[in-house]
C-alpha cells in the first residue's frame, strides 16, 4: 500500500516535467512487456541495501533466476515479512560450508542444466570436494575458497566474458585474492607470492603481458574444481600437456628412472614452477648456473655429455644469429630477402628442435639435428652475404657510371668553352 | 674518327642530298638572353620521354599483365632479373621527373608568352601531349598491381564517375566493368603501352616539327633590342650540345635516384583487404584531389565534387585556348593581368599540393 | 699549347662518351639476359607429381613467404594448408598417427580442415586450394 501511495505521488510531482515523462514511459513499457516485478530487487534497492558485488550482468539474472533462486523466500510479495519468511524457504546469507551444495542444487543436476547450455558439465561440485580447497571445507575450515570465492556471489559471468573473474587473463588475479594474502597462506604453510612470481615467468608474460590465450593460468596446471597441486608423478604431465616432445623425450630418456627413484620433481627440478623462465642454453654444460652440475661433476659421463650438447647448441645458435644479422641487413637494404627468409625459418625449427631434444640426454640425437641447422644458416648467410655483396656492387657500379658521365660532361662544358672563345676571337 | 665521319657523311650526301637536312639543322638559331634557362626545359622533357619509351619496351620483355602475374613479375624484374631494379626505377622515376619538366616547360612558356602569334598550335598541341603525359602517369601507376596503385585507381576512376551523363558509362569503359579488377588491369596496360604512345608521338611530332619550322620564341625585351645587340647561337651544334650537356646531368641524376631512392613495391592489391591508410594520388594529381577534397559536399544543389570535376575541365579547356584571348595589358599595373593569373594558378596548385602532403 | 689542350680534350671526351655508353649499354645487355629461374612467381606453386606423393603423408612447400603444408590424406585426398601455427609461428606438421596436424612447440592440434582443435592456437590455419593438373599439384590461395 505505501509503496503505491509514493508511486501515485511520484507521478503527479514529475509527470509535468520531461524526466517524469520518461519514467512513466519506462513503467509503460515494463508493464507491456508483462515481466513479473521482483520485489527482492526493488525493496533492497530503494532500502540501498543489494549486494556489494551486484551486477546487472550476472548470468543468473540474465536466465531469469531470481534471488529466490538462491536465497529463497517469496519475490512476488512486496510485504518483508511474509517475503522473508524461512517458512517460504528463505535461508538468509546462505553459510560457506553449504555453498557448494547450494550451487550444486542446479550445476550438478544434468537435467536441468540441459536446459540452459545442452553441453554443460555438471560435475564441478564433485570435483571440487576432490580439491584441497573442497577437503578441507568438509573439514570444517571455513577460510578455504568455495565456489563464490572466485565466481563471486552476484557477478556471476561465463568463463569467455572478458568481465567475469573466471577469464582466462583475470584467473591469476582472482586466485591471488586468498594466495597473495602471506597471512593466510602462513597458517597453510604455502608461500604467498605465487603471482609475482608467475607474472615475472615466461608464461605469466606470455598471457599478462601479450595477452597470449594459449598461455597457462594457474588453473591449466592445478586443475580449477579440483584444484591441487600437481604431484610428483603429475608434473610432467602437466607440463606435457603444451610441451608434448619434451615430455616424451624425457620420458623415454634413461634420466626419467633416476628422476622416479631420487624422488626428483620431473620438469620442477630444473626449471622450477611458478618463476619458471625461458630456458636459456647456460642451463646445461660447465655453466654456473646448469642444472646439469646439480647432480653430476666434472669427469663423470653425464657432465661430458652436457657439455658437448651445450657446445653443439651454442654453435647453432651462433650460425643462426650471424644469419640472422645478416638476413636484418638485407631486408634493411631492400634486397631480396625471401629465400633467406625461408632458410632462416627452417634454421629456427632446427634450433628450437635441437633445443628440444636435449630431453633425450643423447648428444647423436642432439647433434644431427644441430648440423642440419648449422647447414641451413650457412647456406642463409651466403644468400645474405650474396645480396649485400650485390648492395655495394650497384653502388660502385653507380660510382664508376657517375665518374664516366662526369668526365664527358667536363670535357663537353670546355670544348662548349672552347668553341665560344674561338667564335669571339674569329 | 673525324675524317672517317666526314667521309661517311660526303659519301652519303654525294647520293642523296643532304641540304635539306643541313638546311634543317642549321635554320635554327637560339637566342641568348638573361631567360635562355627555360629554352632547355622542353629539351629535357624530350629526354626523359625517349627514356620513359627506352625503359618501357625493356620492362615490356618480362612484365606480364593480369590479376595473378602483374605484381609477381614486376617483383620477378625487381628481384630476379639482372638490373630490373634499374630499369623499373628509373621508368618510375623519369615518369615523375617528366611530369615535372613538362609542368616547368609550361608555365615558362606562359610567362614568357611565346604562345602568341603565330605560335599558338605550338601551345595546343604542348597541352594536349601534357594531358596525354598525366594519362600515361595514370595508367602506368595501376600496372605494378599494388595496394596502393589498386586503390589510388579506385579513387581516380570514381572521381571520373562523378560527371554528368557521360561519367558513369566512361567510368565502367575505363574499370572495364562495374569494379577495379583484372579487367581494368588488362585495359590500363593496354592503353598504356599501345593507344598512349601511338597518339602522344603524332602530337609530339607536331609539336616539334612546329618549333622547327618556327623557330625559337624571342621574348619582348629581347625583340626591343637594336639588330646588332641580339646574340644568337645556331641550334646546332651549339645549342645542341649545351643540351647533350644538360641531358648527361639529368640522367645521371636519374640514375642516382634509382638507386637510393627506388620505389616500393608494396603489397599485392586484394580487392577484400581494407583500404591502407595514405591512400593518395601522385603527385601531380594531388592538387585536383585535395582540391576536391577540400569543397563542400553541396555547393547551391549542385555536388561540391561534380563542381570541382567541372572547374577543372572547364579551367584546362580556356588555359588550353589561351592564346586564343586577348587580355589588355594595363599599362600602369605593376603586374600585367595575364601574369597575374599565372602566378595565382601556380600558387594554387602549389599551395593544395603542400595541403594534399600536410593534412 | 692550343692544340695540346684540344687533343687532351678531345681524348677525355672520348673516354667520357665511350664510358659512358658503357655504363648504359652493361646493365641493359645484362637486363635482355634471361634469369636462370625463368618464370617469374605468381599466385600458384607447383608441388611435385600427384603420384609420387604417398597418402597419409605431407610436405612443406613454398608459396611466395609462406610455407605451406601440403597433405594427402589416407583417401587420398590432397590439402593445403598454412604451415605457421597461428599460435607462435611454429612450422606444423601431419601426424600420420592421429591423421592430425601437430605443432610440436605446445602440442596445439588443428584438424585436416585446419581448425583449431585443442592447445593453445587461437585460430584456424589458413586454406589453400589444390588442383592437379595432369598429374602436376598445383596450390593456389583461396579466395
Amino acid at each position: 500500500m505505501r509503496k503505491r501511495f509514493y508511486y501515485i505521488i511520484i507521478c503527479l510531482i514529475t509527470s509535468l516535467s520531461l524526466f517524469g515523462f520518461n519514467l512513466s514511459d519506462k513503467n509503460e513499457d515494463k508493464a507491456k512487456a508483462g515481466k513479473k516485478e521482483d520485489h527482492c530487487i526493488t525493496c533492497h534497492k530503494e532500502m540501498e541495501n543489494m549486494p556489494k558485488d551486484f551486477s546487472e550482468n550476472n548470468v543468473h539474472l540474465h536466465a531469469n533466476l531470481t534471488c529466490a533462486s538462491c536465497h529463497g523466500g517469496d519475490p512476488n510479495s512486496a510485504d518483508q515479512e511474509s517475503a522473508m519468511n524461512p517458512a517460504k524457504g528463505f535461508i538468509g546469507i546462505p553459510k560457506r560450508k553449504d555453498i557448494p551444495k547450494l550451487c550444486g542444487k542446479c550445476h550438478s543436476n544434468i537435467d536441468y542444466m540441459r536446459t540452459y547450455q545442452p553441453r554443460i558439465a555438471t560435475d564441478q561440485v564433485e570435483q571440487y570436494y576432490t580439491s584441497m580447497h573442497g577437503k578441507k571445507l568438509l573439514a570444517g575450515d571455513e577460510n578455504v575458497a568455495e565456489c563464490t570465492s572466485c565466481h563471486t556471489a552476484h557477478n556471476i559471468m561465463p568463463v569467455k566474458d572478458p568481465r567475469s573473474t573466471v577469464y582466462k587473463l583475470n584467473i591469476p588475479n582472482t586466485c591471488n585474492k586468498c594466495h597473495g594474502n602471506t597471512d593466510m597462506m602462513k597458517k597453510y604453510n604455502l608461500p604467498g607470492n605465487p603471482l609475482e612470481e608467475y607474472t615475472k615467468s615466461v608464461h605469466g608474460e606470455a598471457l599478462l603481458k601479450n595477452k597470449d590465450l594459449g598461455a597457462p593460468a594457474c588453473n591449466d596446471c592445478h586443475g580449477n574444481h579440483g584444484a591441487m597441486p600437481p604431484g610428483i608423478t603429475s608434473i610432467s604431465h602437466v607440463c606435457g600437456i603444451c610441451h608434448a616432445s619434451n615430455m616424451e623425450y624425457f620420458n623415454s630418456s634413461k634420466m626419467a628412472k633416476v628422476f622416479q627413484e631420487q624422488d626428483f620433481h620431473g620438469c620442477e627440478q630444473c626449471h622450477g614452477n611458478h618463476a619458471i623462465q625461458k630456458p636459456n642454453d647456460n642451463m646445461i654444460g660447465d655453466d654456473k648456473e646448469s642444472k646439469c652440475n646439480d647432480c653430476h661433476s666434472k669427469g663423470d659421463a653425464g657432465f661430458d655429455a652436457s657439455v658437448k650438447i651445450k657446445g653443439l647448441l651454442v654453435n647453432l645458435k651462433n650460425k643462426y644469429d650471424d644469419a640472422n644479422a645478416k638476413y636484418l641487413e638485407v631486408k634493411q637494404k631492400g634486397m631480396n630477402d625471401v629465400e633467406i627468409g625461408f632458410l632462416l625459418q627452417d634454421a629456427k625449427q632446427a634450433l628450437i628442435q635441437s633445443r628440444t631434444l636435449i630431453h633425450t640426454f643423447d648428444t647423436a640425437k642432439v647433434g644431427t639435428r644441430t648440423d642440419d641447422g648449422i647447414g641451413i644458416s650457412e647456406k642463409a648467410s651466403v644468400l645474405a652475404q650474396k645480396e649485400i655483396d650485390e648492395y655495394y656492387t650497384r653502388r660502385n657500379g653507380f660510382a664508376a657510371a657517375t665518374f664516366a658521365f662526369l668526365i664527358f660532361a667536363v670535357a663537353l662544358y670546355f670544348k662548349i668553352k672552347e668553341k665560344n672563345i674561338k667564335k669571339k676571337v674569329g | 674518327m673525324k675524317n672517317i665521319g666526314s667521309k661517311l657523311i660526303a659519301w652519303i650526301d654525294e647520293r642523296y642530298d643532304l641540304t635539306p637536312v643541313r638546311n634543317l639543322l642549321e635554320h635554327k638559331k637560339v637566342p641568348v638572353h638573361k631567360h635562355s634557362i627555360w629554352y632547355y626545359m622542353g629539351g629535357v622533357t624530350l629526354f626523359l620521354f625517349m627514356i620513359q619509351l627506352f625503359t618501357g619496351i625493356l620492362l615490356l620483355l618480362y612484365y606480364r599483365p593480369g590479376e595473378d602475374s602483374a605484381y609477381e613479375s614486376v617483383r620477378f624484374i625487381v628481384t630476379n632479373v639482372k638490373f630490373g631494379w634499374l630499369i623499373r626505377n628509373v621508368h618510375s622515376w623519369s615518369a615523375n621527373l617528366l611530369v615535372l619538366f613538362a609542368f616547368i616547360h609550361m608555365f615558362s612558356v606562359f610567362f614568357s608568352k611565346a604562345y602568341e602569334k603565330p605560335r599558338e598550335l605550338t601551345w595546343v598541341t604542348g597541352f594536349i601531349i601534357l594531358i596525354f603525359t598525366l594519362a600515361f602517369g595514370f595508367s602506368g601507376y595501376l600496372l605494378p598491381w599494388n595496394e596502393l596503385a589498386f586503390f589510388a585507381t579506385k579513387v581516380g576512376t570514381d572521381i571520373v564517375g562523378v560527371i554528368p551523363i557521360i561519367g558513369e558509362p566512361l567510368k565502367v569503359f575505363l574499370r572495364g566493368g562495374e569494379d577495379v579488377t583484372g579487367a581494368t588491369l588488362s585495359r590500363f596496360f593496354g592503353i598504356h603501352v599501345a593507344v598512349l604512345p601511338a597518339i602522344f608521338t603524332f602530337f609530339l611530332a607536331l609539336h616539334l616539327l612546329f618549333i622547327q619550322r618556327q623557330g625559337m620564341h624571342e621574348p619582348e625585351h629581347f625583340k626591343n633590342l637594336p639588330e646588332e645587340k641580339k646574340k644568337y647561337i645556331p641550334f646546332f651544334p651549339d645549342f645542341a650540345l649545351k643540351d647533350l650537356l644538360l641531358w648527361v646531368v639529368v640522367f645521371n641524376v636519374l640514375i642516382f635516384l634509382a638507386l637510393y631512392f627506388p620505389w616500393e613495391l608494396g603489397n599485392k592489391a586484394d580487392a577484400f583487404t581494407p583500404a591502407p591508410a595514405g591512400i593518395r594520388p601522385e603527385w601531380y594529381f594531388m592538387f585536383m584531389f585535395q582540391s576536391l577534397k577540400l569543397l563542400p559536399a553541396h555547393i547551391i544543389f549542385i555536388e561540391g565534387e561534380l563542381l570541382g570535376i567541372l572547374f577543372f575541365g572547364v579551367a584546362g579547356f580556356v588555359w588550353m585556348l589561351i592564346p586564343y584571348i586577348k587580355i589588355k595589358n594595363k599599362p600602369n599595373w605593376k603586374i600585367q593581368p595575364l601574369a597575374l593569373i599565372g602566378i595565382i594558378i601556380v600558387s594554387f596548385i602549389v599551395v593544395m599540393t603542400v595541403l594534399g602532403y600536410l593534412l | 699549347m692550343q692544340i695540346d689542350r684540344r687533343k687532351f680534350l678531345n681524348i677525355l671526351l672520348g673516354i667520357g662518351g665511350i664510358g659512358g655508353v658503357l655504363a648504359i649499354i652493361y646493365p641493359v645487355l645484362s637486363f635482355l639476359n634471361p634469369p636462370k629461374s625463368a618464370e617469374p612467381k605468381v599466385n600458384s606453386v607447383k608441388a611435385g607429381l600427384n603420384n609420387d606423393f604417398p597418402a597419409n603423408s605431407s610436405k612443406i612447400i613454398k608459396f611466395g613467404r609462406q610455407p605451406v603444408i601440403l597433405i594427402k590424406t589416407e583417401d587420398n585426398q590432397l590439402k593445403a594448408l598454412s604451415a605457421s601455427c597461428t599460435h607462435l609461428d611454429c612450422i606444423v606438421q601431419y601426424r600420420q598417427d592421429t591423421k592430425q596436424i601437430w605443432c610440436a612447440c605446445h602440442n596445439g592440434t588443428y584438424d585436416l580442415n585446419g581448425r583449431n582443435i585443442s592447445g593453445p592456437p587461437p585460430k584456424p590455419l589458413e586454406e589453400y586450394e589444390v588442383k592437379v593438373v595432369k598429374d602436376e599439384i598445383v596450390i593456389t590461395k583461396a579466395g
